[in-house]
């Protein structure tokens, strides 16, 4: 009964809430664990949850060992560079469907987001072969036009559900003044769509860092991301798992402190506005 | 109102992202249609002949093309099932008034934001492991068996993983959408009598379809084309057991060098994916004539 919240279900649900929670969490806090562990406490049976020797040898290791911090420059490269790009291209489109309107308009939004549900099988076997011959495998370049491709729908969109909310007059208003439509929108659109073309870019960057069909497809080891360098650790010669939870954890802690910050913002833009 | 130079200027502006995307959707994608007809093998660069329909002949009688297509089918079921029914119930309970709400969202959302190779090896090593992973600890300590998740049920196994990552996803569309349910419509039906579970089927269930179908048909769309949790933890195997179709064209493509067969299995891919998204797309843009 929603109206007489008793503190003993409110109780009873605090706990049946954190203990979903714990659980659901505990993949991740196990790694975090683990990661502190020696290669002999991490595979050893009972397991150590809290007593152990912690140590930061793992991450000393992974970073000086192997080139952690090359992968993780592809990372940023790829994620950071396609979405910048991607927004570059998008906010023009966004600004003419939002604020010009054509009886296309609708049918445009529609076929682009059409586009985002081609499977990639459908078309890794030409784009491979196109990137062989035009020597863009396993290049930077190439996976930032990739990963820009694959985002565009989903940057169009969510910049034009934000657009929608801006009223046209104030632009209309700075045009009459004599503003052209460069300077209306870096001027006058932009500032005032800052916190949409913010979650844009976070919800982004956060897709196309964890994005692993074309990464692991189209790079070998020089532009290898980290979700390919992760990767490298599913051979089954010999069991690394502190090493594994240390490289772990520094790929998703900064992608996890950004999904935090853009949770609410998550919604929207997964589901295209269609839930708010 | 806009002006006729203002239009052409948006159009001008609207060109270049849909120029990209009908390049990146149309030069492939006939590539593939193409290559799909052609006998085509990498091994032999030069050889290319017709093959007419050989290439489908090959792919849609193959055993394992059934193989894939059966586990693609239950990978997505199974992923559904699991998301939608426990994402509604953990929505359930975080929209109730608890203490800490704010912490337990954060929890609960955080599988969503590990990349798809970490979260699969993590699985299969530290938890999923027969000898030194923690399930096999939690089940000899309670007598049982130490059970080879991957590789004794390698579907099932995958199946708990990417549900794992898509859990946050439907608890959180769906805890959005409870949000914006009218608390006084609830309280009207209780004051007429109405209990709990009568309110969730009457009340709460109908304002969440849409929801639900967003999440369904959002998921569907991912779930087809799972790659990476298949890669790094079993390859497909053993056999073809944990082989869908994503992963069976790849492994046609880049594994074997065949890129007739390979092609011809993505355009079948495409049109798996399409009849899905045909529903989708109806979905959304009934919501933007609102």
């Amino acid at each position: 009964m929603a109206r007489a919240t008793t503190t003993r279900h409110r109780v009873v649900v605090t706990a049946a809430a954190w203990t979903v929670g714990f659980l659901l969490f505990f993949p991740i806090l196990w790694t975090f664990l683990t990661s502190f562990k020696s290669e002999a406490t991490a595979v050893q049976i009972p397991p150590a949850f809290l007593f152990f020797d912690w140590t930061w040898e793992n991450y000393v290791e992974v970073n000086v060992r192997s080139d952690y911090f090359r992968f993780a420059m592809n990372s940023v490269v790829i994620a950071v560079g396609s979405v910048l790009l991607g927004l570059l291209i998008a906010i023009p489109a966004a600004w003419s469907m939002a604020f010009a309107p054509t009886k296309h308009t609708k049918d445009i939004l529609m076929w682009m987001l059409s586009t985002k549900m081609l499977p990639p099988v459908g078309v890794l076997v030409p784009l491979y072969l196109l990137f062989r011959d035009w020597g863009l495998l396993d290049t930077r370049t190439g996976l930032v036009v990739v990963m820009m491709l694959i985002n565009l729908p989903i940057i169009v969109w969510m910049l034009y559900t934000y657009f929608k909310e801006i009223p046209g007059e104030i632009l209309e208003a700075s045009r009459m003044d004599g503003a052209t439509l460069g300077k209306e929108i870096v001027f006058v659109l932009a500032p005032m769509a800052a916190p949409g073309i913010a979650s844009t870019l976070l919800l982004n960057v956060i897709l196309a860092w964890n994005e692993a069909f074309w990464t692991l497809n189209l790079t070998a080891a020089k532009a290898a991301p980290l979700t390919a360098f992760i990767a490298s650790y599913s051979s089954p010669e010999g069991l690394f798992w502190a090493k594994l939870s240390a490289a772990s954890m520094m790929a998703i802690a900064p992608i996890l402190v950004l999904g935090w910050f853009s949770q609410k913002q998550l919604v929207r833009g997964l589901t295209f506005g269609a839930v708010k | 109102m806009a002006t006729t130079h203002t239009r052409a200027a948006a159009r001008l502006m609207l060109a270049p992202s849909v120029i990209m995307l009908l390049a990146w959707m149309i030069i492939p994608l006939s590539m593939t249609l193409y290559f799909s007809f052609l006998r085509y093998n990498l091994l032999m660069p030069g050889m290319e002949t017709w093959a007419g329909i050989e290439n489908y002949q090959y792919f849609l009688t193959d055993p394992a093309f059934f193989a894939a297509l059966g586990n693609t089918l239950m990978l997505v079921g199974g992923v559904l099932l699991i998301t939608i029914v426990g994402g509604t119930l953990i929505a359930l309970l975080l929209d109730q008034p608890i203490w800490g709400q704010g912490v337990v969202r954060l929890l609960v959302i955080a599988p969503f934001f590990v990349m798809p190779t970490v979260s699969a090896l993590v699985w299969k090593n530290m938890l999923m492991h027969p000898a030194n992973g923690l399930f096999a600890w939690i089940a000899q300590t309670f007598g049982f068996q130490a059970v080879d998740w991957l590789g004794a049920m390698p579907l099932l196994s995958i199946i708990l993983i990417v549900a794992w990552q898509w859990l946050p996803f439907a608890t959180l569309i769906i805890l959005t959408a409870l949000q914006s349910l009218d608390q006084e419509q609830k309280e009207a039906a209780e004051m007429d009598g109405a209990g709990p579970f009568a309110i969730f089927l009457a009340i709460t269930l109908p304002h969440l379809s849409r929801a639900l179908t967003v999440v369904v048909l959002i998921q569907t769309i991912f779930l087809l084309s799972v790659f990476a949790e298949i890669l790094v933890t079993t390859n497909g195997g053993p056999g073809t057991a944990s082989t869908n179709i994503a992963f069976l064209v790849y492994a046609q493509a880049l594994l074997q060098f065949d890129v007739g067969t390979a092609s011809a299995g993505g355009v079948v891919a495409v049109i798996l994916a399409n009849i899905v998204a045909i529903f989708l797309i109806r979905i959304v843009g009934k919501n933007l004539d609102r």
